[in-house]
């Protein structure tokens, strides 16, 4: 696969603060990565670097195999980037908006019109293109801002925490649009975030970012893995036992429960299982219930997700 | 052996001539690369229309316009009914009517080129004070500068529709007095006249930019419009009133007795001349005397001796122009200046989305 986003060691201070610290990361053609960490991370700056915004003080960046820091334009040329909190000239319709930086990127005006109106179309504002973005919902900024990404049909895009400040509904479908659209036109995508939920839906893979460090890299499972080695899943089963005919009491379901090859730890909590285990063992536990004379009423699996890679992570970058 | 030696020439030759084709691709692939790095004017063109269009539509613009205009058009009509007795008592060829028009006043109102002089820093420095702050509290200077133009193009834009914006208007104004006095006068002004007149106006362009040029400077430096507009204003009032109370001050404490020789009075009238040329206001009031009123003969102080022989006629425009041309590169060097520091402090900012 070619590599979009190459960068090794880099570094940015600001006085004697270590804003971003020797990060090495690379991101491929048409995925979604993840930039993954709290407020103050160094997110930014990194993305800030990645399009020559701010001077790198040591390290090397590279986009679509083009140095950012020599040459910034040819990256801009390249990148689409959606800073956090973009604004719009709010006394133009969106349609204007749109048009001053597509004429920006230098595409004739004609092609221009009828590129604005086509994307415009694919966010959603088409009917409210001659509008001031005054009147702009939040959401429909976000989206014209999505757009102003588009005109200048980017290879790669970036995204600043883009979904800030949007309602559950709205994150769902700018999120939705994202992927549609890089799947279809095979955009590579950075999406920095400090919400796991939305990373999680969206990114193929993730780069847990604290302090300036790049912590964990790779596809969430994976990052699951690498951190919790054992007991890796976690079931829960509820069990029903108001038939007459038990035999078994439910500490002896405990103890054939804990007979199951890989299980390591199973605890009883009013009518309640939680069985950790090495691996899916949900198969085996609803047979032995239901063997047993039990009502099975619920059996779920508990995968580890990115929140808990979060916070285990977090705790550990407040070690540092 | 001849053969050999012959072999190993041509094989030479041939490796020259390889190493010549490489280089010649090279060259044109180098060539290439830096057509598509050369980047076209359109955007730049695009940015100065849109900055153009945003002044034009402000309100800020149009009141300052409406102001200057309705002061102007007041001293006009002032100026032109004393101005039609005073040709008609002195109808010789020196009268040079239509600079009348600029410098003389009934009394009622100020003249023309005093309302120039004092609310030109107003109109330059309110249409830059927000030049850059403005955007940068929008959110809208990082997405322009995440598209693929040079950083410079920013401040270049800003700064050359602001100096085209300001030439338009002292351009129609001072062709509106002009005007004003051929219609009622019925003759046309001499070519010298229309010369200073028209040099008077890009001069003037020049004073103004400078003040257009101090206030985006500000706007780059501070976050709030509001401090840069203040900053700006403080800088005017202070060129305009507290510089010159503190050079009399200074002044005073050099004053020769009047009994003193005559190089000691010429060295204190120096003193105090030099002391005010650093203003950008007195440089500019120099600049207008001497171009609109062709009889100043001298700016600085003159000794008896430089007086001898001087016949007491008027300049020509030439020598007006020679008169004033340190004031004239005093006024560009100071204008210039404020643009590097701008330039200086804008192309090392890191632009962070807001704030």
């Amino acid at each position: 696969m070619e590599k979009r986003i190459e960068v090794s060691g880099l570094t940015k201070k600001y006085g004697t603060h270590l804003a971003v610290d020797d990060l090495t990361l690379s991101i491929e053609k048409g995925e979604i990565f993840g930039l993954l960490g709290p407020n103050g991370a160094g997110k930014s700056t990194t993305i800030l670097m990645l399009l020559g915004l701010t001077e790198v003080d040591a390290g090397c960046v590279k986009v679509c195999g083009i140095d950012a820091t020599r040459n910034p334009l040819e990256v801009k040329r390249k990148v689409g980037y959606l800073p956090e909190d973009v604004g719009f000239y709010n006394d133009y319709s969106g349609l204007q908006n749109l048009m001053y930086i597509a004429r920006l990127n230098n595409i004739p005006i004609k092609q221009a019109q009828k590129d604005a109106l086509g994307i415009l179309e694919e966010v959603g504002l088409l009917d409210v293109k001659d509008k001031k973005v005054e009147s702009y919902s939040r959401g429909m900024r976000q989206r014209l801002g999505l757009a102003d990404v588009l005109i200048k049909e980017p290879e790669v895009i970036i995204l600043d925490e883009p979904t800030l400040g949007l309602d559950p509904e709205g994150v769902r479908k700018f999120l939705q649009l994202i992927v549609r659209l890089s799947r279809k036109k095979g955009i590579t995508v950075l999406f920095s975030s400090h919400h796991m939920h939305q990373i999680q839906q969206v990114c193929d893979r993730v780069g847990i970012f604290v302090k300036g460090k790049l912590l964990a890299e790779g596809k969430i499972s994976d990052l699951a893995g690498q951190l919790f080695t054992k007991n890796t899943f976690t079931i829960e089963a509820g069990v029903t036992s108001n038939q007459a005919n038990l035999k078994t009491p439910l500490e002896e379901v405990t103890k054939k429960i804990n007979q199951i090859k890989g299980v390591a730890n199973v605890t009883l909590n009013n009518n309640h299982f939680f069985v950790e285990s090495k691996q899916d063992v949900s198969d085996e536990l609803s047979k032995l219930i239901v063997n047993l004379g039990y009502g099975l009423s619920y059996l779920t699996k508990k995968e580890y997700g990115l929140d808990d890679i979060y916070h285990k992570f977090f705790q550990e970058g407040k070690a540092i | 052996m001849n053969t050999k030696v012959l072999k190993i020439s041509l094989s030479k030759l041939t490796k020259i001539k390889v190493l010549e084709l490489i280089n010649f691709n090279d060259f044109f692939k180098r060539s290439e690369s830096g057509n598509t790095s050369n980047f076209t004017l359109a955007p730049f063109k695009v940015m100065v229309k849109k900055e153009i269009t945003d002044h034009i539509r402000n309100w800020r613009f149009i009141i300052l316009f409406a102001i200057i205009a309705l002061a102007c058009m007041g001293t006009l009509f002032s100026t032109l009914a004393d101005s039609a007795k005073t040709l008609a008592i002195n109808n010789s060829e020196n009268a040079f009517f239509f600079l009348n028009l600029f410098t003389k006043s009934d009394g009622t109102l100020p003249s023309f080129f005093v309302f120039v002089g004092f609310l030109g820093p107003l109109f330059g420095i309110s249409l830059g004070f927000d030049a850059i702050s403005s955007e940068q509290n929008k959110g809208t200077l990082s997405r322009v500068m995440a598209q693929p133009i040079p950083r410079d193009y920013i401040i270049n834009a800003k700064f050359l529709a602001g100096i085209i914006v300001i030439s338009v208007m002292l351009f129609a104004l001072s062709f509106l007095v002009l005007g004003a006095g051929l219609v009622t006068l019925g003759i046309p002004p001499t070519a010298e006249e229309f010369m200073r007149i028209v040099i008077y106006t890009i001069l003037s362009i020049v004073y103004v930019s400078f003040w257009l040029n101090l206030s985006i400077m500000f706007s780059i430096r501070f976050k709030q419009s509001a401090t840069s507009a203040l900053l700006g204003l403080a800088v005017w009032l202070f060129f305009t009133i507290f510089y010159p109370l503190i050079v009399n001050i200074i002044v005073k404490g050099f004053e020769p007795s009047k009994y003193a020789s005559q190089s000691k009075i010429f060295i204190y009238q120096k003193l105090k001349f030099y002391l005010v040329q650093i203003m950008p206001n007195e440089l500019f009031n120099e600049i207008t005397s001497a171009l609109l009123v062709p009889s100043v003969r001298s700016l600085g102080p003159l000794t008896m001796e430089q007086m001898h022989g001087a016949i007491p006629s008027t300049l020509s425009i030439g020598q007006s122009l020679l008169l004033v041309w340190p004031q004239v590169t005093g006024l560009l060097a100071l204008t210039l200046l404020c643009f590097l520091f701008s330039y200086v402090i804008f192309m090392k900012r890191e632009i962070r989305s807001r704030g």
